[in-house]
């Protein structure tokens, strides 16, 4: 087996895709096609790679694996990178996503497009390296730096109030992440480095963890983001680019999930356990509240973006219930989510090129002249109900099965949740597909283009490949989560059983 | 070698005797040869920068000192002192457009700003109150004349008046926190101080707070922040790059040095004077800022901010504390040289344009320009991986160590209100409709920014050398 570093040329590559693009000079029409051609072979050979790295992995290892470690920082901090089962699916989730964002960019973005593509392709970088990174400060080095091309890609190629959006979207991620970032150098003297492994088996003591806790909840409380913290991204959504919007649900809300399944869990073991109460209510709250919220939305992309909290809550409820139904419940509903909100958002962008308005009350009856698009969007609307057969099912299943032996009452709860989506989302399909053709502006609309077939069918594919047969998935994620409930269930008895002798 | 005189060796004063009498002899050359030999004055005096700061680094490794204790060359000292050349030979590169003009073709800008550097050089090595104060106040007058060296300018004329007032009222109050200190202890070394002031007594530190006070001034910490604005606004713009860069360095310097080295035994009292300090200059850098039209009154407001998160490291009065100040510095020169090299590119028609509202669709006029300002901006607003998050990371790494857990939340809240500002900045250049266009950018103001962006950009590679060397230049103090 060659030794290569697969893992990094896996995050690099997108880097040096944007640094071609950069040298490939000139605004005419060839260069702009040239930026787009360049991006999207980007791109694909990154998910090539990425592909090797899921041939190579081993699923049967609970540790992490393609291990590269170089000397940094002077103490204690490394460059130190690495994929387990937690990470590789997201990993594997982000180079997959991202040709379709190039490809749903293709017409719709003719301002700019160098710039465009190279903020894209830096993200990516970006995005993979905070899923691959094993040392705290290398993991907020990339955790923090998506902002910079998120604020530019929602504020130089958004909607009317992107400027409002962009400020909001950076301000307030960055405002839980530099908590997480103090906390970070309080665990760097608690362990006396940065590397994750090490932390994960260094005892921290209580208080600690407590506030180290409270300070990386703040941040990937919003960035998940869970209810109270959630506003920013229903305005991110619907001012970004149709391929942000893709971007920002499919792959940076996984971010949060992704943080507290790699950092607040094995890290933190008892006060996670002594917040989980908390996480539930929220995420309860949550699902029920921005449900009923996307009920009343006026603008797709606003309902769609509602519709995400809902489903992050039950991902945040899985991964606290601390079962290994709820955390492998919790992963699958990621990236589950990332493929069928996506592909949600990117149907969305299909009648907004056309029309350019995301009013729910511009369309109706789409289905007459639309019918391939009616067909796809009604294969996401119902994985986004979470319909058997969908690989939107799954996740709630496992995540509602795992709760359910932790809580009662918040799987009790969470599941009205499930009656509601399917409210939201069908009320939703039957204003835009269904009903009589009546509006003139949509005489002349035309059904999906080829460039849209090949951007949504194979999503359609893996959401229905991922409902009746979701073993690829979850066996590379298994033994990864085996071993993190174990461990956290081992700590969290271990206390009980401490306290009860006294 | 072994140059004496008077029984005091010396080689490790070296550097500056040579600064001294280059300058001299280029005041020779400009007085005797009249203001054509401006440019060349200028040119020498970049090349003797050059000079003493190689000297500097040839000087022999260790811990030496000369002039009973007077005079000390560590590597603190020697850290800073070439930090501080080599600000200073990079604010009289960006100054050649401003001397080129027939109005002000001043050859004494350049004799002053060496000689300023050679106060700034005797300052950092301070081993004592008296050269403390002779390093001080060499280095400031000749900033007061520089800051007026827009003869014909009001505000130029203006700001070198209020700087003068102002400082004088601090020089007078070092000195008499400084003979208070004196009198307390019987002694003016930094190493006889440390002796004598093992606990607080009111008159010692009444005198501390005093010389803390004058010290504050120099590095525009609030409160004694208030010249800054208006001096930055008026000065030239080259000027106030040097204002914002040089005198910065070795005013932290030489407050690292103090109180770290004079007061260890009394952390407690003059830990939370700093605290305080550094509380109030972040949240003012961070909230006054926000209002600003200006951007030149915008980065002064920047580094009022800036020096707040500097002082949160040096509050924190541990070795880690003394890495975060040298690291928090080096990469605020380089920003700060960066964006002024920007501000300076700033031009339409050969007017300078000083306005925020004028960098309006920088991005598509001059797309480099923009790209490495916004780089430079999201850098001073402490966004990783650039190279201002590295910069925050060591002061707060050593605020937390020290457990001033307050001190550091407060600190990363008000960055993040700071972090508005900035954007608002990159907002201009790229969400908004371009203002004009910009001329071509002169080629030495182009390859500071080069310098500066690319160790911006790319800080996070080579971070690992630059921390060593903060790191034993940190130990030498202890």
């Amino acid at each position: 087996m060659t030794t290569w570093p697969i893992l990094s040329v896996t995050t690099f590559l997108p880097l040096v895709g944007a640094l071609i693009v950069y040298l490939s000079r000139g605004d005419d029409e060839a260069s702009r096609s040239n930026s787009r051609w360049i991006a999207l072979w980007t791109t694909i050979i990154t998910f090539a790679v990425s592909v090797i790295l899921v041939m190579r992995f081993d699923p049967g290892n609970a540790d992490f694996q393609f291990v590269e470690k170089s000397a940094w920082l002077a103490t204690g901090i490394t460059y130190h990178m690495g994929v387990d089962g937690i990470s590789l699916p997201l990993v594997i989730l982000t180079t997959a996503i991202m040709p379709f964002c190039i490809i749903a960019s293709w017409k719709a973005i003719s301002n700019r497009v160098r710039e465009y593509m190279m903020a894209f392709l830096i993200l990516e970088t970006l995005m993979i390296g905070t899923f691959s990174a094993l040392d705290l400060v290398l993991f907020y080095l990339f955790f923090e730096g998506g902002l910079i091309p998120m604020f530019l890609i929602i504020g130089v190629w958004g909607g009317p109030r992107r400027v409002y959006a962009s400020f909001k979207f950076f301000l307030y991620t960055l405002l839980g992440s530099v908590l997480m970032l103090l906390a970070i150098m309080a665990l760097y003297w608690n362990g006396g480095t940065t590397d994750i492994p090490t932390l994960m088996h260094t005892a921290v003591p209580r208080s600690l963890q407590t506030w180290a806790w409270l300070a990386f909840f703040a941040s990937f409380a919003v960035k998940m983001p869970m209810w109270p913290v959630h506003t920013w991204l229903p305005d991110a959504h619907v001012e970004a680019p149709t391929a942000g919007s893709v971007v920002l649900a499919a792959i940076l809300l996984k971010m949060g999930g992704y943080g507290f399944l790699r950092f607040s869990l094995p890290m933190f073991p008892l006060a996670s356990h002594d917040f989980a109460p908390l996480i539930f209510t929220l995420s309860v709250i949550a699902i029920i509240y921005t449900s009923l919220v996307a009920l009343m939305q006026e603008d797709m992309k606003k309902l769609i973006a509602y519709s995400s909290v809902a489903h992050m809550g039950f991902v945040t409820m899985g991964i606290f219930a601390g079962t290994m139904q709820g955390v492998a419940g919790g992963m699958f509903q990621m990236i589950s989510h990332g493929i069928v909100s996506g592909a949600l958002f990117l149907c969305v962008g299909v009648v907004y090129d056309r029309l350019h308005t995301r009013e729910i009350a511009a369309y109706g009856g789409l289905v007459n002249r639309m019918p391939l698009y009616a067909l796809t969007f009604m294969v996401f609307t119902m994985a986004n109900v979470g319909l058997p057969g969908t690989s939107g099912f799954v996740g709630e299943f496992m995540t509602l099965l795992g709760t359910f032996k932790v809580s009662i009452p918040t799987a009790f709860f969470a599941t009205t949740g499930v009656i509601l989506s399917a409210g939201y989302a069908l009320w939703l399909y039957r204003k835009v597909v269904f009903g009589a053709l009546v509006k003139p502006t949509l005489m002349s609309m035309k059904d999906l283009t080829l460039r849209e077939c090949v951007t949504l069918f194979p999503l359609i594919a893996l959401t229905i490949l991922f409902g009746v047969y979701p073993k690829p998935v979850l066996d590379m994620s298994a033994a990864s989560v085996q071993q993190l409930v174990n461990n956290y269930n081992t700590a969290v008895t271990a206390v009980k059983a401490a306290a009860l002798l006294q | 070698m072994s140059i004496t005189t008077a029984g005091y060796q010396l080689a490790p004063v070296l550097p500056e005797i040579v600064l001294a009498i280059g300058a001299m002899a280029l005041l020779m050359l400009g007085a005797y040869r009249g203001q054509g030999t401006t440019g060349a004055v200028t040119t020498l005096a970049v090349l003797l920068l050059i000079l003493v700061g190689v000297l500097e680094y040839t000087l022999p490794a260790g811990k030496q000192v000369t002039f009973g204790g007077s005079f000390i060359v560590d590597d603190f000292a020697r850290f800073m002192k070439i930090l501080a050349l080599v600000g200073s030979a990079v604010t009289l590169i960006l100054s050649t457009e401003f001397l080129a003009d027939a109005s002000r073709r001043i050859f004494e800008y350049a004799i002053l700003v060496l000689l300023s550097t050679l106060g700034m050089m005797v300052l950092i090595s301070a081993g004592d109150l008296i050269s403390l104060y002779l390093g001080l106040e060499l280095m400031s007058l000749a900033l007061y004349v520089v800051a007026a060296s827009n003869r014909d300018n009001a505000r130029s004329t203006e700001a070198g008046l209020k700087y003068f007032v102002l400082g004088a009222l601090s020089s007078g109050m070092l000195l008499y926190g400084a003979s208070l200190v004196y009198g307390f202890t019987g002694t003016v070394s930094f190493a006889g101080i440390a002796t004598a002031a093992t606990a607080a007594n009111v008159g010692l530190v009444f005198g501390l707070v005093f010389l803390l006070a004058g010290l504050c001034f120099k590095v525009s910490a609030v409160p004694f922040h208030m010249w800054t604005p208006d001096v930055y606004e008026g000065a030239p713009t080259p000027v106030t790059a040097f204002f914002a860069s040089a005198p910065k360095v070795a005013a932290l310097a030489v407050f690292t040095r103090v109180t770290l080295t004079a007061f260890p035994g009394i952390v407690s009292q003059w830990q939370q004077i700093l605290v305080f300090v550094a509380i109030a200059s972040m949240a003012l850098g961070s909230f006054a800022a926000i209002g600003q039209s200006n951007i030149k009154r915008l980065m002064a407001y920047s580094s009022i901010g800036h020096m707040g998160f500097a002082l949160v490291g040096l509050a924190s009065g541990t070795v880690e504390g003394a890495q975060g100040v040298l690291m928090y510095i080096v990469i605020y020169v380089a920003m700060t040289l960066g964006s002024f090299s920007i501000i300076l590119a700033m031009k339409r028609n050969g007017q300078a344009v000083e306005q925020i509202s004028d960098f309006a669709g920088l991005s598509r006029t001059n797309p480099l320009l923009a790209f490495m300002f916004a780089m430079l901006l999201f850098s001073l607003a402490g966004i990783p991986p650039l190279a201002g998050f590295f910069a925050k990371w060591y002061v707060f790494v050593a605020a937390i160590k020290a457990n001033l857990f307050t001190l550091a939340v407060i600190g990363v809240l008000s960055s993040v209100v700071g972090a508005y500002y900035y954007l608002a900045i990159v907002k201009t250049m790229y969400f908004d409709e371009p203002a004009g266009q910009v001329d071509p950018v002169r080629v030495e103001v182009k390859t500071v920014l080069a310098v500066a962006g690319l160790f911006n950009l790319l800080f996070a590679l080579f971070a690992g050398p630059v921390v060593s060397v903060a790191s034993a230049a940190a130990k030498s103090l202890f």
